[in-house]
């Protein structure tokens, strides 16, 4: 006969949530949360290195937005980072796994540098329209092959466009051979410095913010196509179908196999663009380390935004801002890049976590369970 | 609610709630030992939810368990086990590369070195005491899902469980394999064991229960003995108000050809045939059934016929009820299909797999169907808005808002939602694959209803089924597959249960 069992009552009970929160509530857990983490990590920050806290944040602050020009470099990373993650989203969204977006980008920018030195004679609008069309295709044709062997031969598609950024890499290492300016300095340099030919140009202009708001009107128009064509359009409903259940989109009539192909094309396409924003509205310039590892952090945004474009806005934005404020804590207080690192791992940290929270309702057990 | 018996468990004043919903509002259950209890009530009554608390999958919020009148805390499966309890899910939980000894010892705990031989031995021994027909070192994929079933059981058994509790265990099952599970339930019963058994079948429950206990809506409505219980009565607890149990069955209306099989054969992607030869017609006006055991073809003749599966051979011949000529569907895909103009519905039997998007609200489901419509880059949310919302009016879904991801909903509503949209498409065919599995009686009569009335619109209805009763009342005529080949074609006016229970395993000779 079994014995009976004396084990204590679970003190903490968690259920999945009968219905689903209403936004505000969803969007005050995860406001709570970024603040929760602002308090943990200035704990960490007192541990590890003995400083206080909110001047370490003020640094933060004063790093990301503390001067006009810092607040622009802010702002147009987050451009470019939104960018990527705008072009992940169908992708993403299709349970297609891009991991290539640094290839795409990197493509695209080689694209957008090539027009540049090649064509720096047509007049700008055409020159700008030229650098735009190439590096939208340049970052197709790098998504279009994954796609066609995903639909032909069901390869997988995360190996393979892992795969393409290394080639990608390669690619542009040639290329910084070819254009290398100074010789011998093993960099392109500022591409066409004197005349800006094929530069984003002011939209308006504080003295010394050059090509202020372009980059932002590019990136937002993009992003609000690409919410309209997510939420609104018969590809969109296509991609939420397939990310879904292949087999409801099978039944439902829709060709998986030219979705895939159509939707990572266009994906690459954007992820491209994204490389022209970097070139064209800000370094000017090549590298390989012009993606610089961006097209990961994009999936990151691409996810807490939960492939919403207009949401992605916020966290391009949020990642962007612990970026620069970790940099400026580095050099300020001589610590060690690691160490503000650990403070944007902390912040991401709770945001994930947050999502527990928001699917989870918890409860503490008051105890009067067992003797009734 | 004086129990004469002691009781095996008993729950006194048990709640248990998910956020805002009351699953199980102070509750009340007694299993007396040795005894079969029906657990019994409608769709989403919070029968599992109940039976769950016992498993320690979730834990009560009130209330108290007693095991064996003595009071216990369970607060996780293992102290379900400790306390002699074992529930058999729904869903096995079984590895699929092991053998049933291995998945049966498998999270066992115990000092050194594991001997497999002996637990083989005792494994064997239960086997022999209830009469199950396992091996202990057969593969569990080598297995039919009745076995598997039985390896669940011994699982428990094995494990000392004196308490079973079984959850929906006839689901998959035929016919003959349910009767020899009732078998066992009944030997399991004489060995002394307190049995719980969670069904939807009210012939199973007067079968083999010796009690029937009753929720509704979360609530425990009462008990009954079975010998003073019927069909009817039963009926009327769980649902509450009187419900007519009759499957309403006019003739035929002016049957005539409406889709053709002719020689069907497919092979799956490993290359194992799956229908062979396949040869029937379904006329406009009739409800065809099939009927067969699990896995005999029916989800690739259903599938052939909606676009969705490779064919090898054969024709599928549609009559346009309009006139015109006749058109062979083979080769074309669901796109193909809907452009050539034929109005095929079909109710697969993975309904959030294959019939409908989970992460989506009712709205978001409608336009599969309607998505394709209009010119232009951009969907029309209107229409399908508005059908969403009569669907969710006439059919009487549960759901706070047409946009509340049908994975959330319960089955019986996710059912609706998807039956609904098919018959709204206004088809010529309209097939379904089980489209009452797991389902409440008053949900599975309103499908039945609603087939029929599509069957006297003139409709050819295929309706796939497994519960021969339901078959053989709700049919006009009845295709029988076994190993993927027609083993007769029958008037479902004329045969009885038996008869199609033969066809169900006796291969057609070949020749002659």
């Amino acid at each position: 006969m079994a014995k009976v069992h004396t084990t204590h009552e679970p003190v903490i009970l968690m259920s999945k949530r009968g219905e689903m929160l209403p936004a505000w509530k969803a969007w005050g857990i995860r406001v709570i949360a970024f603040f929760l983490s602002l308090i943990v990590s200035g704990i960490v920050i007192m541990m590890v290195s003995g400083l206080n806290p909110a001047a370490v944040f003020a640094t933060m602050v004063d790093g990301a937005v503390g001067t006009s020009k810092r607040s622009w470099v802010t702002v147009r990373d987050a451009m470019t980072l939104l960018c990527i993650a705008v072009g992940l989203a169908p992708a993403f969204k299709m349970r297609f796994w891009n991991i290539g977006a640094e290839g795409q980008i990197l493509v695209g920018a080689i694209a957008s540098a090539a027009c540049m030195i090649y064509f720096k004679n047509l007049p700008t609008p055409i020159l700008l329209l030229t650098m735009i069309i190439s590096s939208l295709i340049a970052g197709g044709v790098w998504g279009f092959f994954p796609g066609l062997f995903k639909a032909r031969w069901n390869t997988n598609e995360t190996l393979f466009t892992l795969m393409m950024n290394y080639i990608a890499i390669q690619l542009t290492s040639y290329f910084v051979a070819l254009w290398e300016n100074p010789f011998g300095s093993n960099t392109v340099g500022v591409i066409n410095s004197q005349g800006k030919q094929g530069w984003l140009p002011n939209l308006f202009s504080d003295g010394y913010n050059k090509d202020f708001g372009w980059n932002v009107i590019i990136v937002l128009t993009v992003t609000l196509i690409m919410y309209l064509y997510m939420n609104h359009s018969k590809h969109g409903y296509e991609i939420a179908v397939i990310g879904d259940s292949e087999n409801t989109a099978r039944y439902a009539g829709i060709r998986v196999n030219k979705a895939y192909v159509r939707t990572i094309v266009f994906s690459g396409a954007i992820c491209g663009l994204a490389g022209f924003v970097a070139v064209s509205g800000a370094s000017h310039t090549i590298s390989t380390s012009t993606a610089g590892g961006r097209g990961f952090t994009a999936i990151i945004v691409a996810w807490l935004a939960q492939f919403n474009s207009v949401v992605m806005i916020i966290f391009s934005f949020l990642l962007v801002f612990l970026q620069k404020g970790a940099q400026a804590i580095a050099s300020t207080y001589n610590l060690s890049q690691e160490v503000s690192e650990m403070i944007t791992g902390i912040i991401l940290f709770f945001l994930l976590g947050s999502e527990f929270f928001v699917n989870y309702t918890i409860r503490f057990n008051k105890g009067k369970g067992a003797n009734k | 609610m004086i129990a004469l018996a002691s009781c095996a468990i008993k729950m006194e004043n048990v709640t248990k709630r998910f956020g805002k919903v009351v699953a199980n509002a102070h509750i009340n259950l007694e299993l007396r030992e040795g005894e079969i209890l029906s657990l019994l009530g409608e769709n989403g009554s919070g029968k599992t939810t109940l039976m769950n608390q016992l498993s320690g999958i979730y834990f009560p919020d009130e209330g108290q368990i007693y095991v064996h009148d003595k009071p216990v805390t369970i607060a996780s499966p293992k102290d379900a086990f400790d306390n002699g309890i074992g529930m058999i899910h729904q869903h096995f939980k079984l590895v699929d590369v092991f053998t049933a000894t291995e998945n049966i010892v498998l999270g066992l705990e115990g000092e050194g070195k594991f001997d497999l031989k002996a637990a083989s031995a005792k494994i064997s021994e239960i086997c022999e005491k209830y009469g199950f027909d396992i091996k202990p070192d057969q593969k569990i994929y080598d297995m039919s899902v009745s076995q598997k079933q039985t390896v669940e059981i011994v699982k428990v058994l094995f494990r000392g469980a004196d308490i079973l509790i079984l959850d929906e265990p006839t689901a998959v099952l035929t016919p003959q394999e349910t009767d020899k599970l009732f078998d066992i339930m009944r030997a399991m019963k004489k060995d002394g064991k307190s049995l719980i058994i969670i069904t939807h079948k009210l012939h199973e429950v007067l079968d083999v229960s010796d009690r029937v206990a009753v929720l509704r809506k979360g609530e425990y409505i009462g008990d009954v003995l079975t010998k003073d219980a019927n069909q009817q009565s039963l009926t009327d607890m769980m649902v509450g108000h009187s419900v007519t149990l009759n499957i309403d069955r006019p003739e035929p209306k002016d049957p005539k050809p409406r889709l053709e099989i002719k020689n069907l054969t497919v092979y799956d992607e490993l290359g194992v045939k799956r229908l062979d030869d396949v040869t029937f017609t379904a006329m406009g006006g009739e409800i065809l059934g099939i009927a067969g055991v699990a896995g005999s073809g029916q989800k690739e003749l259903l599938e052939s016929i909606a676009g969705l599966y490779p064919i090898r051979s054969g024709e599928i011949l549609f009559h346009d009820p309009e006139g015109g000529t006749q058109k062979d569907l083979v080769g074309m895909d669901p796109l193909d299909i809907k452009k050539t103009g034929v109005g095929m519905a079909f109710v697969p039997e993975d309904r959030l797999g294959m019939g409908l998007v989970g992460t989506m609200g009712m709205t978001g489901n409608m336009m599969l169907r309607s998505w394709r419509k209009g010119k232009g880059l951009f969907v029309d949310k209107k229409e399908p808005e508005q059908l969403a919302n009569t669907i969710w009016k006439d059919l009487e879904v549960v759901t706070p808002s047409t946009s509340f991801p049908v994975r959330r909903m319960s089955g019986g509503n996710v059912q609706k939602v998807l039956v609904g949209r098919e018959i709204a498409q206004e088809p010529a065919v309209l097939m379904s694959a089980y489209a009452v599995r797991g389902l409440d009686i008053n949900t599975s009569y309103t499908i039945y209803n609603l087939l029929t009335a599509e069957k006297m619109k003139g409709v050819a209805v295929i309706y796939v089924g497994e519960d021969l009763d339901v078959l053989l009342e709700l049919c006009d005529r009845l295709v029988v597959l076994c190993g993927g080949q027609v083993s007769g074609v029958v008037d479902a006016r004329k045969i009885t249960k038996e008869e199609v229970g033969l066809l169900m395993t006796q291969h057609r000779k070949e020749g002659a």
